[in-house]
């Protein structure tokens, strides 16, 4: 018995597994939340290249010594914008522009960082995440664009549910509806930001798309899939994160591992009511 | 039958992709109509519908609302299968509530007398029962049947259904068309494009052939002539003529 509650109680003597595990519960709710949209509406593909896209904005925050969110967020956002308009503008296919921007920026980080060796950046922590690493000014600032993301969704609800189920429905009533899907992205580059500093740029997609893919066969209305999502998100990265502290594994892939678990033992037995 | 003219299309013309689509299309109709649009596949029904709803820029021409039909939320659109997310799981009371979108500032959550609204139109449908109900769940008619309701929540003066009979049987159809003209009652408009010419085309008030122009404009018995059959369908179009139907 007490073996078990030292278990719990002994990795939060240190302060940083505090913040992290303040930060992994921030990234284990508000991904899968988003995550909801990216599942039904068919966005993992974006949520990845955002991810990737921002590896220069974190690059550049680190070489000019501001925080990453500084730098990521804006970039983020601006990726997701020059997505939709390269698509308009040229008439390719969306998945194509994605493709090229995901890979372009991501080798501009990689070149960026070849380039600056030695400024004190570790490519495995930035694509794996190193949540034992964040600060307390991490924490504050993941805490602010959290409460920004909740606001957003909150208030956009409506017209986020009508665009996604009838595009030309919502627009005929009047609703902006590319205004409405340029809000969704700038979410969306909100939380892989936030989530990033859990998951990492590579595994941030787990965090968005398991927990929502495992929500969406396990009940049927939209807003149950999101807190569903977010109940087997936090559940993830609260568990991943005693996995990695008491047996040395690297916290991001443990999250992510123990998502996909939770993911493989519903898809095994359930399959999504009636579609 | 018709007291005020409510829609009216003048000359209008559309180009897509340099393409002409829509040519110097132009007619009138007042309140309490129930018109269908005929036409082939790719005749520029869905055009016509997206130009009258505001969609599309026209090359040539106007569309003008009647004073009733100028609000917000007046015109209403029930989209082809193809255009709606079926991945996304929305119920049959959270489809009706979204006609009630525009009704309350964009950030406020439904009000007592949104939910009443959406109550009354599902009622009025025949489809209180299955509010709860995944729109996927539903058969093809009892969707459209709910798209319906959301035009009558959203308090539109126009309702415009492209392709609403595709994958619905006819009995089902039968029971869409009864919830139409009882609209039409109401003094709505009612356009309902269509490529496929069953014995319902006897139903509407007027039918508008639609073939990139306009063919005849009418009540059926006036402008399904051999003549315009044969224009809209080819040889197979006299069949209509003789049998009441088309395969």
């Amino acid at each position: 018995m007490d073996a078990a509650i030292d278990f719990v109680i002994s990795p939060f003597e240190y302060s940083f597994m505090v913040r992290a595990l303040v930060v992994s519960v921030l990234v284990g709710v508000m991904c899968p939340i988003l995550g909801a949209y990216v599942v039904t509406r068919g966005l993992a593909f974006m949520g990845d290249a955002l991810a990737h896209a921002v590896l220069p904005g974190v690059v550049v925050a680190v070489l000019i010594g501001v925080s990453a969110f500084v730098v990521a967020v804006p970039l983020g956002i601006a990726v997701a914008v020059v997505i939709g308009m390269l698509s308009k503008r040229t008439g390719i296919s969306e998945d194509t522009s994605i493709g090229i921007l995901f890979a372009g920026m991501f080798a501009l980080g990689l070149i960026l960082l070849s380039v600056r060796s030695g400024i004190g950046l570790n490519v495995e922590d930035l694509l794996l995440g190193q949540v034992l690493g964040v600060t307390t000014t991490d924490v504050f600032v993941s805490l602010g664009l959290t409460a920004l993301v909740a606001l957003g969704l909150y208030g956009f609800h409506d017209q986020l549910v009508f665009t996604s189920f009838d595009p030309i429905g919502a627009q005929v009533i009047g609703i902006k509806t590319s205004m409405v899907n340029y809000v969704l992205l700038v979410l969306l580059a909100l939380v892989i930001v936030i989530g990033i500093q859990a998951a990492g740029i590579v595994l941030v997609m787990a965090m968005l798309v398991t927990p929502a893919a495992t929500a969406y066969l396990l009940v049927r209305r939209f807003v149950t899939i999101m807190l569903v999502a977010a109940v087997i998100g936090a559940a993830s990265a609260i568990v991943g994160l005693y996995l990695s502290f008491h047996f040395d594994l690297p916290t991001g892939p443990a999250m992510t591992l123990v998502a996909t678990g939770i993911f493989g033992a519903v898809a095994s037995v359930k399959r999504r009511p009636q579609s | 039958m018709t007291n005020t003219t409510m829609l009216t299309v003048a000359n209008v013309s559309v180009e897509l992709g340099g393409q002409p689509v829509l040519q110097d299309v132009s007619f009138e109709i007042g309140a309490g109509t129930l018109m269908g649009v005929v036409g082939p596949n790719g005749a520029g029904k869905s055009t016509l519908f997206n130009v009258i709803a505001g969609l599309l820029p026209l090359s040539n021409g106007q569309v003008i609302l009647g004073e009733g039909a100028r609000k917000i939320g007046a015109l209403a659109y029930v989209p082809q299968r193809e255009s709606v997310n079926w991945r996304f799981p929305a119920t049959v009371l959270d489809v009706v509530t979204m006609g009630r979108t525009r009704k309350r500032p964009w950030y406020r959550r439904p009000t007592e007398r949104d939910i009443q609204t959406v109550a009354e139109c599902l009622d009025r449908v025949g489809l209180w029962e299955q509010r709860s109900v995944l729109m996927t769940e539903l058969s093809g008619g009892q969707r459209q049947r709910v798209f319906v309701a959301r035009a009558l929540a959203q308090e539109a003066e126009i309702l415009l259904l492209d392709e609403a009979f595709s994958g619905v049987d006819v009995g089902a159809q039968e029971s869409l068309v009864g919830v139409l003209q009882s609209l039409r009652d109401d003094g709505k408009i009612v356009l309902l494009a269509t490529h496929d010419l069953t014995n319902l085309a006897q139903r509407f008030d007027q039918v508008l052939c639609l073939n990139h122009h306009v063919c005849a404009f009418g009540p059926p018995d006036q402008a399904f002539t051999p003549e315009v059959l044969e224009e809209l369908y080819g040889a197979h179009g006299i069949n209509f003529a003789r049998n009441g139907a088309i395969e």
